[in-house]
């Protein structure tokens, strides 16, 4: 007969396991997305490659608001270096720490000590740090923190329902990410010559695979003859691709369901009925048809809906809960201990 | 000093203070010289580089206390010096019965006060020392708590002087904090100093996240078999904040923040993802004025509201009680060995400091007069804030002491300066005696029960008193030998 008592998972926690999930896959990303774009920067147009990188986090005006302008630079340092911007790697960071600060009751030594020296690297990136051939060293680093942080995650975290949390915050994340990724070849330029078109088309392609660690697997399955719906199918349709948008989706709907079958959360409905629409969404219409109609706006579209899906989530689990105003701060630290 | 130690640590001086690593006691046996020893063995560079190690070690688990400055926060380590302090089992065993002496008085003195208040009809105490203190709380009158439990975790901090003997320089009834670092200093140097510890039999510092939980459990109300015990935070930005993760986990129960508790038909519960769940236990790191805005600071943003009402209608614990700040005053304080000797008919184990009271008249002359002797504190501070050193302090300095004092004598006492003992300790010349004192940390539910050893805390700085975190302060691990070492030590 089992004794141990089921200890319930505070809202707050909750919360905090789906957001640091969040923020350290967004961290992973965004060095994904610079990695990728290092390779799509071609001679005499290194600004428009490195802009796109603004344009498909919809930071227009944050960057703007940040004093930076539009060259190669400034937007890697945005991205990079700059912990007043909220979509930075430091901020994102930050924000996973913080909410592994409120976290550590529930965590494992090993995640916090790691998370803990990450970020303390990622505070000490310097400009030099984004120059020339160490840039893509860093973005390696970078990936390999978060990597160390999951892998870690995923041998000491206990698999209570905080775990489910966490794991919803990432899936939705690396969904959001994923359209993002594909989202950049919208920004791309091409050159004007047929053969040299279809070259550098190519190219991109390949390089957004690489970015989204899928290249090898796509070889193994794809046609002979290269499609472009073909990318496209594999980052958004694939259910074997770790990071496509449909594999992301179905691992959302099984934690979903097993909050609902193993920890009683009835109220999962409205998230659960959101996310059967984002996977119809995902697979109901033909890729030739989307990619001739606007493969932006559609991504545009799966972005909308995972937005609402986690506020979907948050309405009903962290619903009752609600941070105290900044001016609470000053109360906690003049609670003096003896 | 004894010859090995002569012999190994020619420079090392300890002057006219007791020295916890070199004074002959009766039970000590060998235990010192093996330590000197092996210290030798491992030699400076080494004990210098091992001990840089687990500083850095210290940092990345975050076993840090935050110092805001401006608008900066930065995580702190408390400096650890790996040369631990040793008690004997006949020391402890004193210090563990003089701890309970006292804790046990603490608790009849609340139950009193809070009740028919005899001690001050019967004129023990002023009254107004007691009704007339900012931490006496009128809404806990007549409110009698489970098994008469106010001080559920009570931290007393010890001194030695110069001929050894200990004394009692403070009691804190209130949130004392530090228990952490008794565990985790005991951690570090099994992990770091193995080699140090080797066969030498020491009480264990483990236990006492389980004791803590079953002490929360036995004042919990109703018969619950499994009652709901919270720990109350400030939360992240709070400097002890590691220690109420260190508590929450050791205890295994919910950190919880004011914002996840609410108060619905005088009983509290947590907000969790399935709803509300009812809590029984809460063990606070919060001050009483930010508990309940309903009954104290309107303006809190930490507490409950309503947690006092659920309170006193008996539906939940509050660990330590609301209003034991009366019993931790300095005030107070001066009273404590006649408290003790009118509840239990007892001489106190262990003796307080000689106190002076300013609000006395005779205290306040004698105080004033031997200003540049004394070492004078105000009352309702804690942390060492607003001691005056006299002997170390200039002229100008006694100057303002003096005129702080006469505007508002009520709010001093002073105390003859102590030389506080030291222990061989690492620093950038080699080892040198630091001063320290002792923290133990009492829980009580239905019993008292005390963790071996304590928070042995140590001035870092050359010939300085002051021992606190918040002043540069480090600490030691405290071995509190399991045995009683035959007449070794010769010396």
């Amino acid at each position: 007969m089992n004794h141990m008592r089921d200890p319930g998972l505070l809202a707050r926690d909750a919360e905090g396991l789906f957001w640091m999930a969040r923020y350290l896959e967004r961290v992973e990303n965004i060095a994904r997305l610079i990695d990728v774009t290092q390779s799509f920067e071609s001679p005499g147009f290194e600004t428009e490659a490195w802009y796109g990188l603004i344009r498909i986090n919809a930071d227009e005006a944050n960057f703007r608001e940040r004093g930076f302008s539009a060259d190669a630079v400034h937007v890697k340092r945005f991205y990079l270096l700059d912990k007043g911007n909220s979509t930075s790697i430091p901020a994102c960071l930050e924000g996973a720490r913080t909410n592994a600060r409120t976290l550590r009751p529930l965590m494992s030594t090993e995640m916090w000590r790691q998370i803990n020296m990450f970020h303390r690297f990622v505070s000490r990136i310097t400009p030099e740090n984004l120059e020339g051939d160490a840039l893509s060293r860093l973005c390696t680093k970078i990936k390999e923190g978060v990597q160390a942080h999951t892998g870690i995650t995923q041998g000491t975290l206990h698999r209570d329902q905080g775990w489910y949390f966490y794991e919803l915050g990432r899936y939705i994340e690396r969904a959001d990410q994923t359209t993002r990724m594909l989202d950049i070849k919208y920004t791309a330029l091409l050159p004007r010559g047929k053969e040299e078109k279809r070259v550098a088309e190519l190219t991109q392609w390949n390089a957004i695979l690489r970015a989204a660690a899928g290249y090898h697997a796509f070889k193994r399955q794809a046609r002979a003859q290269f499609a472009p719906e073909d990318v496209v199918h594999f980052l958004l349709r694939d259910p074997s691709s770790p990071r496509s948008a449909l594999l992301c989706i179905r691992r959302i709907e099984s934690h979903l369901d097993d909050l609902r079958r193993y920890y009683g959360l009835s109220t999962v409905a409205e998230a659960l009925e959101l996310s059967e629409m984002l996977r119809e969404l995902i697979l109901e219409k033909p890729l030739g048809h989307i990619l001739a109609t606007g493969l932006h706006e559609y991504l545009d579209l799966i972005q909308i809906h995972l937005h609402e899906l986690a506020g979907a989530v948050g309405r009903v689990f962290f619903r009752d809960w609600r941070p105290a105003p900044i001016s609470a701060q000053k109360q906690v630290q003049t609670q003096v201990s003896a | 000093m004894n010859e090995i130690f002569h012999n190994l640590w020619p420079e090392y001086d300890s002057g006219r203070f007791f020295c916890e690593l070199t004074a002959p006691r009766p039970d000590v046996g060998p235990v010192p010289q093996w330590l000197a020893e092996r210290l030798q063995t491992i030699g400076l560079e080494a004990l210098r580089s091992r001990a840089s190690a687990a500083e850095t070690d210290l940092i990345d688990l975050g076993v840090t206390f935050t110092v805001y400055s401006d608008a900066t926060a930065i995580d702190r380590i408390l400096p650890f010096d790996c040369i631990p302090r040793i008690l004997t089992a006949s020391e402890w065993d004193l210090l563990e019965r003089a701890c309970i002496q006292r804790v046990q008085t603490l608790n009849l003195f609340l139950g009193d006060i809070y009740g028919k208040g005899q001690v001050v009809k019967d004129g023990i105490i002023p009254a107004e020392l007691v009704y007339g203190n900012s931490n006496y709380r009128p809404e806990m009158k007549d409110f009698p708590v489970p098994h008469g439990t106010y001080l559920h975790v009570c931290g007393i901090d010890i001194i030695r002087d110069e001929k050894g003997d200990f004394r009692v320089l403070e009691d804190n009834a209130r949130t004392p904090s530090g228990v952490s670092y008794v565990i985790e200093n005991r951690h570090l140097m099994l992990r770091t100093f193995p080699d140090l510890m080797a066969g030498i039999k020491l009480k264990p510092v483990d236990d006492y996240g389980r004791r803590l939980r079953a002490a929360m459990a036995e004042v919990a109300p109703g018969d619950h078999a499994d009652p709901q015990v919270v720990l109350l935070s400030p939360g992240i930005y709070n400097s002890a904040y590691f220690e109420h993760v260190f508590l929450a986990r050791e205890m295994g129960v919910p950190l919880v923040v004011g914002a996840d508790l609410v108060v619905e038909k005088d009983r509290v519960f947590m907000r969790t993802t399935s709803g509300l769940k009812p809590v029984h236990t809460i063990y606070r790191r919060l001050n009483d004025d930010f508990l309940d805005p309903e009954v104290f600071r309107p303006d809190s943003m930490l507490g409950v509201p309503g947690l006092i009402r659920a309170w006193k209608k008996g539906n939940v614990a509050i660990a330590n009680a609301v209003g034991t700040g009366v019993a931790d005053d300095k005030a107070v304080y001066a009273y404590m060995p006649r408290i003790i000797k009118y509840y239990l008919g007892e001489e106190p184990l262990i003796q307080n400091v000689d106190t002076h009271i300013c609000r006395e008249e005779e205290g306040l002359n004698y105080t004033l007069a031997n200003l540049d002797k004394l070492v004078t504190k105000p009352v309702g501070e804690s942390g060492g804030y607003g001691i005056t050193i006299g002997p170390r302090a200039s002229k100008e300095e006694l100057e303002t002491v003096r005129e702080t004092i006469k505007a508002n004598p009520d709010n001093w006492i002073s105390q003859p300066m102590i030389g506080l003992s030291v222990g061989p300790t690492l620093a950038e010349d080699g080892i040198g005696p630091r001063h320290l004192d002792l923290r133990p940390f009492i829980i009580t539910g239905r019993d008292s029960w005390v963790l071996p050893g304590g928070l042995s805390r140590v001035a870092m700085k050359k010939g300085s008193l002051i021992v606190n975190s918040s002043q540069g302060g480090g600490s030691k691990d405290t071995w509190v030998l399991a045995e009683r070492y035959g007449q070794g030590g010769k010396s």
